[in-house]
C-alpha cells in the first residue's frame, strides 16, 4: 500500500464514500457493479481510486453480470467487491450462492432502499434484512454486516473483506441510504496500520491439493487461477476434489461442513455494541441507521434517569442470538423494542430468542422516512 | 501416430455424460488439438462454462477449469481475465446458454472485445434439460415446448456477433472437422474477442422429434447444406438462399479490454 | 448526557440551486477548520433539477447521533415552494433568510428572526453569476449565526468550489457577510441563544 495514494487523516465523507475507500485499505483490487441509487458513488469513487492502486473497475452490463465478473477476479486471487441496492441486490442472489456453495470470498454492498421491487429508490428502509440472509435458494451460511454511521462502515467494510477471506464466502454489507448519503467525520488510518487478513493458499504441492477439503477450522485453502493448481470449480455439489457429486452422503458432508464453518466461527463473525446495559430495564435492539434514533433516545431517557440502554447489532446475521438470550435473561430486563424501517423483520428474530424471558415489542416504520428518537421514546412511554 | 488426447483429459472423471451421436466430443476433439497445436501451456489455460450439456466439457479437461451457473460463463471469465491477462480463456456454451439466458452478456462481451474465445455448441434444443425450444431451434420445428412448431425466427450468431462488435468471427460444423479444427486454432491466436459458433446433432433431443432420428442423418444435413461463405457467391442466387454459410465472417482488430484496462491503471498509478 | 451547544439547520430551495454543495461546505468547516462535529444530510426526489430539495447541517460540540433536523434553528429557502413545505419544522424563535425575489410571501406575524436577502439578485448584480447564489447565502448564515467561523468557511469554500473559481467564491461568500452585517445593524441576533 504506497503513502501518496492513501491519504489518511480528517475528512467529511459520506457512508457510500467511506465503503469505497475501506476497500481500497482492505486490499480490494477489482470492482464490478451496475449503477443503482443510492449506492452509485461506491462505484464512482472506485471507478477512479481502483485504478490509482493498480486495480480494476468494470461496469457491466447488469447486476448479476457484476456478481458473476466479482466471483471470477476473486478466483483469479483478487479480493472483490460489487455494491448495489434492492432491485440489483435482488438479481444478485443466483450468483450469491454460487459463492457460498463455491466458497468464493467477496463482498457485497446492498445500500438498501424502500421497496418492494423499485419502491422509493431515493428514500431509506430495512426490508431487506431476510433477504441478505435467505435471498438466494437452498440452505447455506450467510454472514451479513450492517453499520450505523460513516466511520463504522469504514471499518465494518474491512471487516467485511477479512471475514470473506478467512471463511472463504460472501460476505453481505447492509447498509440503508441514510448511512450512505450521509456526510460526517471521518479520521482515515494511516496505510499499513490496518489489521488485513488475507486467504490461506495451498502449501501442498498441486498435485495433492484438495480445492474443498475442509481442514481443522472447516474452511479450505484457495489456490488462484493460473498458478499451477488445475482444479475445477462448480455450482453442483462436489465432493473434496471441486468434481460433482450425487452421492448423498458427500452431498450431506459438504453441506453441513458449509454450514458449520459459519456457525463455529459465531464469536469471531458476530459482533454487537452495548450502551448503559449494566443496569438496563428496557432494552433497544436496533441496527443501521435507525440505531441512531435509538442512541439518541436512549441518551434521553438516562437523562431522565429511565434505565432504557441500547443493542446495537453490527452482526445481522449470524444473528446475536447468544448474547441476546443472556440479556433477557437477566432479572432487571423488563421489556425489549425492536425499532426498524420495515415489518418487522428482526422482531420476529428478537421474539424467537428472547419472547420466553422478556416482553419483546416492536416500532416499525415503512414510509421512507426514519424513525425518529421521540418516536421510540413515546413507544416506550405507552407500553 | 494418432493424437493423444488423454494427455488433456482428466480421464478418472470419463466416462462423460453426454448421448450416443452427440457433436460434443466432435467438437471437444478439435479444441484439445487446437491447444496442442498453439503449444499453450496446461497451466496456461482456463475454461469456463455455464450450464447445460456442453458446459460439462470443463470438468473432463485437464486445465483451470470452471463451470459456473445458466448464461453467466461470459461474465466470470471477464473477471477472471482482467485478473489475469496471462491465462488464455476459452468458454465453452450452449445455444441457450449463449443467447437465451446469457444474450445480455454475450453482446456486451462482444462489445468489450476482451480477449476471449467463446464456442458455441449449437444443437438448436435445450439438450441437457430434454428437448425444449431454443434461440436457434429453426422456424417450424419441434420441440418439447414447441409441440406445434416453433413459433420464433432462429438467431444468426454470425449476425449477432459481428453486430455486436466481436473482431473474429466464425462457423464449423462437426461435420466440417478440418475447418473446424482450423477456426479454433485461429479464434484462440485472435487477440480480441472470438465466436465460433459449430452447427452440430443432438438426436436424443432435437432429433427425434425433428425426423432426423440418427447421427448420420443430421451429419448428412450438414454435409449437403453448408457452403464455404466465400464460395456464396459463386452460387446461383436462388441456390445461394437455402444454403448456410460456414467459415470465417469476420476477422479483424481493435482495441482489447485487458490491454486497456492495465493501461489505464498504469496511467492513473502514474499520476498523483 | 448532552450539554454541548447543537445547532441544526436546513437549507432549501429547488435542485441546481447548489445547496447539497453548500450542507457539505458548512459541515466540512465545521470539522475540518473549526475542530467541531458536524452532521451533513439531504433529501431529494427523482429530479435533478427543479422541485424542492433540502439539506440539513447538524452542528455540535458532542457526538452527533440522530442526523436529521429535529427542532430547526436556521432554515435559509432560496424558493417559495421549499420555504411553503419546510417552514412548519423551524422553531418557533428560529432564523429564517429567505431569497427576498424568489420568496414573495414570508410568514406574516413575528414568530420567527426573519431575514430577506436578495441573493440570487446580488450574484447576478454583483458577480454577474447567478450559480454562486449559494454561496452568498452560506456567507450570510455565517454572517447572521456564526454557526462557523469565517476562517473556516472560507477554507471550505475555498476547497470546495471548482478549481478557478475561488476568487469568485470568495467574493461571494464576501457579499453574504456584509449584506448580513448591514441586516445586523437593523435586526440584532442573539447567537448564544440559538443553542
Amino acid at each position: 500500500m504506497s503513502g501518496p495514494k492513501f491519504k489518511s487523516g480528517l475528512r467529511l465523507m459520506s457512508g457510500n464514500e467511506a465503503v469505497a475507500e475501506a476497500a481500497l485499505y482492505a486490499g480490494c483490487r477489482f470492482f464490478a457493479g451496475y449503477p443503482i441509487t443510492p449506492s452509485t458513488e461506491i462505484a464512482e469513487v472506485l471507478s477512479k481510486r481502483l485504478p490509482q492502486v493498480g486495480g480494476f473497475f468494470l461496469q457491466m452490463e447488469d447486476e448479476i453480470a457484476s456478481m458473476a465478473a466479482t466471483l471470477g477476479a476473486s478466483l483469479a486471487g483478487a479480493k472483490s467487491m460489487t455494491a448495489t441496492s434492492g432491485p440489483g441486490f435482488s438479481l444478485k442472489q443466483e450468483n450469491i450462492g454460487y459463492g457460498c456453495i463455491a466458497e468464493i470470498p467477496c463482498v457485497v454492498v446492498n445500500v438498501q432502499r424502500g421497496g418492494p421491487s423499485t419502491g422509493i429508490p431515493t428514500g431509506p428502509m430495512q426490508g431487506d434484512i431476510m433477504q441478505a440472509r435467505w435471498g438466494t435458494h437452498g440452505d447455506h451460511p450467510v454472514i451479513v454486516l450492517y453499520p450505523d454511521g460513516v466511520e463504522d462502515a469504514f471499518w465494518e467494510t474491512i471487516r467485511a473483506f477479512n471475514l470473506a477471506e478467512r471463511y472463504r464466502t460472501p460476505v453481505i454489507l447492509l447498509t440503508d441510504e441514510v448511512i450512505g448519503h450521509m456526510r460526517e467525520r471521518m479520521f482515515l488510518p494511516k496505510p499499513g496500520t490496518v489489521s488485513i487478513y488475507n486467504r490461506r493458499k495451498p502449501r501442498r504441492i498441486p498435485e495433492k491439493y484438495y480445492p474443498y477439503q475442509g481442514g481443522t477450522q472447516d474452511v479450505p485453502t484457495m489456490a488462484p487461477y493460473g498458478e499451477g493448481y488445475r482444479f475445477h470449480v462448480t455450482g453442483l455439489f462436489h465432493d473434496r476434489t471441486g468434481f460433482p457429486t450425487n452421492e448423498p452422503a458427500e452431498i450431506d458432508a459438504e453441506m453441513r461442513r458449509l454450514l458449520r464453518k459459519i456457525s463455529r466461527a459465531y464469536n469471531d463473525i458476530v459482533k454487537w455494541e452495548e450502551l448503559f446495559m449494566d443496569d438496563a430495564e428496557e432494552v433497544i435492539v436496533a441496527f443501521g441507521c435507525t440505531a441512531r434514533s435509538a442512541r439518541a433516545a436512549v441518551k434521553r431517557l438516562r437523562a431522565r434517569d429511565r434505565k432504557v440502554g441500547l443493542f446495537r447489532l453490527k452482526t445481522v446475521w449470524p444473528f446475536p442470538e447468544r448474547a441476546l438470550i443472556k440479556i433477557a435473561k437477566r432479572a432487571h430486563v423488563k421489556k425489549m423494542l425492536v425499532p426498524e424501517m420495515n415489518n418487522g423483520q428482526v422482531l420476529f428474530e428478537v421474539e424467537r430468542v428472547a419472547g420466553r424471558y422478556c416482553d419483546v415489542e416492536g416500532l416499525q416504520r415503512l414510509d421512507s422516512e426514519m424513525i425518529t428518537p421521540r418516536q421510540i421514546i413515546r413507544a416506550l412511554r405507552e407500553n | 501416430m494418432a493424437f493423444d488426447y488423454d494427455q488433456y483429459l482428466r480421464v478418472d472423471r470419463l466416462p462423460h455424460i453426454w448421448c450416443p451421436g452427440c457433436g460434443h466430443g466432435i467438437i471437444f476433439k478439435a479444441l484439445l488439438r487446437s491447444i496442442h497445436g498453439l503449444e499453450i501451456d496446461k497451466n496456461d489455460l482456463m475454461l469456463v462454462s455455464g450450464i447445460g450439456c456442453a458446459s460439462r466439457l470443463p470438468g473432463y479437461a485437464d486445465f483451470n477449469t470452471l463451470h459456473t451457473t445458466h448464461g453467466r460463463a461470459l461474465p466470470f471469465a471477464t473477471g477472471i481475465k482482467v485478473m489475469k491477462a496471462n491465462l488464455h480463456v476459452i468458454v465453452t456454451s450452449g445455444d441457450g446458454d449463449a443467447v437465451a439466458i446469457g444474450g445480455n452478456h454475450f453482446i456486451h462481451t462482444c462489445r468489450r472485445n476482451i480477449d476471449m474465445t467463446l464456442i458455441v455448441f449449437n444443437n438448436s434444443i435445450y439438450g441437457m434439460n430434454g428437448g425444449q425450444v431454443s434461440p436457434t431451434t429453426p422456424y417450424g420445428s419441434f420441440a418439447s415446448t414447441a409441440p406445434w412448431g416453433n413459433l420464433s425466427v432462429h438467431f444468426d450468431f454470425m449476425k449477432l456477433a459481428q453486430g455486436a462488435g466481436a473482431t473474429f468471427v466464425a462457423r464449423a460444423t462437426t461435420y466440417h472437422v478440418k475447418l473446424l479444427e482450423k477456426v479454433i486454432t485461429q479464434a484462440i491466436a485472435h487477440k480480441g474477442f472470438s465466436v465460433v459458433e459449430v452447427l452440430e446433432d443432438c438426436p436424443t433431443a432435437y432429433g427425434r422429434r425433428n425426423k432426423m432420428r440418427g447421427p448420420v442423418q443430421m451429419m448428412k444435413f450438414w454435409k449437403d447444406n453448408c457452403v464455404m461463405i466465400d464460395a456464396l457467391d459463386k452460387l446461383p442466387l436462388e441456390e445461394a438462399k437455402e444454403k448456410i454459410p460456414i467459415g470465417i465472417f469476420c476477422q479483424t482488430t481493435r482495441q482489447e479490454f485487458t490491454d486497456e484496462q492495465h493501461q489505464v491503471a498504469q496511467r492513473a498509478m502514474g499520476e498523483e | 448526557m448532552s450539554n454541548g451547544k447543537k445547532l441544526e439547520l436546513r437549507l432549501a430551495g429547488s435542485g441546481g440551486q447548489g445547496l447539497v454543495l453548500g450542507g457539505i461546505i458548512l459541515a466540512e468547516a465545521a470539522i475540518l477548520y473549526d475542530n467541531k462535529n458536524a452532521v451533513n444530510t439531504q433529501s431529494y426526489g427523482p429530479e435533478a433539477r427543479g422541485g424542492a430539495s433540502k439539506s440539513e447541517v447538524i452542528i455540535s460540540e458532542d457526538e452527533i447521533d440522530f442526523p436529521k433536523c429535529e427542532e430547526i434553528d436556521i432554515l435559509l429557502s432560496l424558493n417559495q415552494k421549499s420555504l411553503d413545505k419546510y417552514i412548519t419544522d423551524l422553531k418557533k424563535g428560529g432564523i429564517l433568510i429567505l431569497d427576498r425575489d424568489l420568496c414573495p410571501n414570508p410568514p406574516e406575524g413575528n414568530e420567527y428572526e426573519t431575514f430577506r436577502i436578495p441573493f440570487t439578485n446580488l450574484a447576478r448584480t454583483e458577480l454577474g453569476k447567478v450559480y454562486v447564489a449559494n454561496i452568498v447565502a452560506l456567507g450570510a448564515i455565517a454572517g447572521l449565526t456564526d454557526c462557523v467561523s469565517r476562517a473556516a468557511l472560507e477554507k471550505a469554500v475555498a476547497a470546495r468550489v471548482p478549481a478557478g473559481t475561488e476568487e469568485l467564491n470568495v467574493k461571494a461568500l464576501a457579499i453574504g457577510y456584509r449584506e448580513a452585517a448591514v441586516a445586523r445593524v437593523d435586526h440584532p441576533v442573539d447567537t448564544d441563544a440559538l443553542s
